[in-house]
């Protein structure tokens, strides 16, 4: 059927002109956003590159010279001496140091060790108040995930001395177990691992808690009702059709938690006792007590190498997921 | 034409369970109510099916009916009354121990499992042996025509292919009740056609008993072997789907099943299977066949003249028309070609419209009736009836 607007419309009719300036001016309009675009991204990519590519590449260049009693506490790497290229006077003493020392590695162990039971820690504890959130009511929801990023309102380091106050030998806890007649000697809940523990799962549980809801909220009520139609009770249907269907949730906040939690500081700091070892404890050691700037560039590149493992292993995570979808 | 028209026309044939007082009720839902806060879904239902019957719950969205469903697989608990299945009392049983299984409106088919493994998910749950499990499944993929895709993942398959799943998942294990919410409304026209039959091939092969909802009359029109209609929560109406066209109980069913002509009136004379039918701007009373076991009526009463615009006769007004209990003049105020037949907005005086449907009999360019042209309209007294609720 030919109308009078397809006539209109052929390419020597007015609506063809009209249609070829418009398209013109369309693709014009793309070139500019299209350039636009980058711009957008450019912005944060080059602060990534200044702030975080570059001092990565200034601790790396750090983890191979030798220490030096001097200002900078280290020699240089590249020595511009006679002709036109540097001469490398790069080391591998510091990363040799490292494997050699059983102190590193079991610092290394250690804190995956801690890192990994907190994330489950925070994965069990998690798990539930983010499933009871992505099932409340609408006004209760928001609520109760009010309550859970609340706390980013206080200072990380305000929050943990404040458990310093509630777990030390006349604490808070402490008195009131007491008071209730629970005991009548004042644990040592302060100073040692579980301290360390309570400390970890305290702090990353908002970002264990914050994917698990995104992904658990958008769970389809209609499959739980499936399954209990065909036959599954309550546990069954979370193991056979929840759990396995919240996976990328439960993997997107167990790194959000393990990966931080590996290279913590503040809490084994405050928290922990001289017999909890983690690595970044150590590390601030050697920089700041022992001055020795080379080992720890060091121990950092290796904190990296570590932590860079779980992270490309998350990312094909996610592409597959994301391939799973289309 | 004979009085027997109008009753059920039972005499010479096998009888339909509903219509033998021995036949045994399979699924029974005795005064079920359910409340939603101060909001009734349900209002005293009670409704009886037969063993593989296709009963179909037919209403608009917030008549009930899908809450009715889910209190049938257990989803909600009746505020009041009891449902029984084969004389099992299910009302406060939880999903997972019920006999029957559900074909969710939206398929509900795990996404992270294989067509077998959504399949196969139910016969697990009941701790089937493999080998059983594997025969099974194997069986009803092929009833549904998809053992070729057993390993896709839904998200791979078209959606009349997951309907066909969620449908084997639901049929294997074998329910006593097949529950399905709205079974065809997620198709396209042409697939939902074809579907339907497919449906009552399966049905007819498996001999479970279905119980569906819909909203579409037409759906619940060829699937069903009855149906109840349902508005506010309440059963309207309950009947073969010929029962419920051509023998409305009320003005809701004759209304919301197909189109029809509304008049009201009064009853101006009872003669034995006739009545005499007043209605205000007419001088000639509307003679319309009723049968007074069904339908008993008195002098006098306000009711409701109704007739199916196939049900009239339409002919150009020549000015010598013959002599018909009902018989009326008009001019065509709409016409509308369909193809296979016309519909016509009649303007019969006093700014009432009267619609009829006139199948194409003849082939021809030119048109025998067209707009403004002045007509009669007649029907028989069977064609008609008198609605009093």
């Amino acid at each position: 059927m030919t109308t009078a607007l397809d006539r209109a419309a052929k390419p020597d009719g007015p609506a063809g002109r009209l249609a070829r300036a418009g398209g013109a001016a369309a693709r014009w309009l793309v070139r500019v956003t299209g350039r636009g675009r980058a711009l957008v991204v450019a912005v944060p990519y080059l602060w990534l590159f200044l702030f975080f590519f570059v001092p990565f590449l200034i601790v790396l260049k750090i983890s191979f010279s030798q220490m030096v009693i001097a200002q900078p506490p280290f020699t240089d790497v590249f020595v511009w001496a006679e002709g036109w290229l540097p001469e490398i006077k790069a080391t591998l003493a510091n990363y040799i140091w490292l494997f050699q020392d059983a102190l590193y590695w079991i610092a290394y162990l250690n804190s995956l060790k801690i890192a990994a039971i907190a994330t489950l820690l925070c994965l069990l504890v998690g798990y539930p108040m983010a499933y009871a959130i992505a099932r409340a009511g609408p006004t209760m929801r928001t609520l109760l995930l009010l309550m859970v990023i609340l706390p980013f309102w206080t200072s990380f380091l305000l929050r943990v001395y404040a458990w310093i106050g509630i777990l030390k030998q006349n604490g808070l806890l402490n008195n009131a177990l007491i008071w209730a007649g629970v005991i009548d000697e004042p644990l040592a809940m302060l100073h040692n691992h579980f301290a360390v523990y309570l400390g970890i799962v305290y702090s990353y549980l908002p970002f264990m808690i914050l994917p698990l809801y995104a992904n658990l909220e958008k769970l389809d009520a209609s499959l739980l009702e499936a399954s209990a139609d065909l036959g599954a009770r309550p546990w069954k249907t979370f193991l056979t059709v929840t759990l396995p269907l919240s996976w990328p949730g439960v993997f997107a906040g167990s790194m959000l938690v393990f990966i931080p939690a590996v290279g913590e500081f503040v809490i084994p700091e405050l928290l922990g006792g001289p017999d909890v070892l983690m690595i970044g404890k150590v590390l601030w050691n050697e920089f700041f007590s022992n001055r020795d700037w080379p080992v720890a560039s060091a121990v950092t590149i290796v904190l990296i190498l570590v932590l860079v493992i779980p992270l490309v292993a998350f990312q094909r995570q996610q592409d597959k997921a994301q391939q799973a979808l289309e | 034409m004979p009085e027997a028209s109008v009753s059920s026309p039972t005499a010479g044939r096998r009888l339909d369970p509903w219509e033998r007082p021995d036949a045994r009720t399979y699924v029974r839902i005795a005064n079920v109510s359910k409340q939603f806060g101060g909001f009734t879904a349900v209002d005293d239902v009670s409704i009886d099916i037969y063993r593989s019957e296709l009963f179909a719950l037919l209403g608009a969205s917030g008549c009930g009916k899908t809450t009715l469903l889910r209190m049938l697989a257990g989803f909600e608990t009746p505020s009041s009354g009891r449902i029984t299945i084969d004389d099992q009392d299910i009302t406060h049983l939880p999903p997972y121990e019920r006999p029957v299984n559900m074909m969710f409106q939206s398929y509900a088919l795990f996404p992270h499992m294989s067509v077998w493994d959504n399949v196969a998910y139910g016969l697990k749950q009941d701790g089937v042996g493999r080998t059983e499990i594997r025969r099974r499944v194997g069986q009803i993929l092929e009833l549904v025509q998809l053992a070729p895709w057993a390993k896709r993942k839904p998200h791979q398959l078209s959606g009349g292919q997951r309907q066909r799943v969620a449908l084997a998942r639901a049929l294997v294990k074998r329910p006593k009740v097949l529950l399905l919410d709205e079974p065809l409304a997620a198709l396209d026209k042409k697939l939902r056609e074809q579907t339907q039959f497919e449906l009552m091939n399966i049905q007819d092969e498996v001999g479970v008993t279905f119980v569906f909802v819909t909203h579409d009359q037409e759906e619940a029109m060829t699937l069903s072997t009855r149906m109840a209609v349902m508005d506010k929560g309440r059963v309207m109406q309950m009947g073969t789907p010929t029962e419920i066209y051509e023998f409305p109980a009320n003005r809701f069913t004759a209304d919301f099943i197909g189109s029809i002509n509304m008049m009201d009136g009064t009853v101006a004379r009872l003669d034995g299977g006739r009545a005499q039918v007043a209605v205000s701007g007419f001088d000639r009373p509307f003679t319309v066949a009723v049968d007074p076991a069904t339908t008993p009526l008195r002098q006098g009463q306000p009711v409701a003249v109704a007739v199916r615009p196939e049900k009239i006769a339409v002919h150009r007004d020549t000015g010598q028309a013959g002599e018909h209990p009902n018989l009326l003049r008009g001019v065509v105020r709409d016409f509308a070609y369909l193809g296979d037949a016309s519909v016509l907005r009649v303007d019969i005086g006093g700014g009432r419209l009267i619609e009829v449907t006139a199948p194409n009999t003849r082939r021809a360019l030119k048109r025998e009736i067209d707009w403004d042209d002045p007509v009669v309209l007649w029907w028989d007294p069977e064609a008609a009836v008198v609605l009093t609720a």
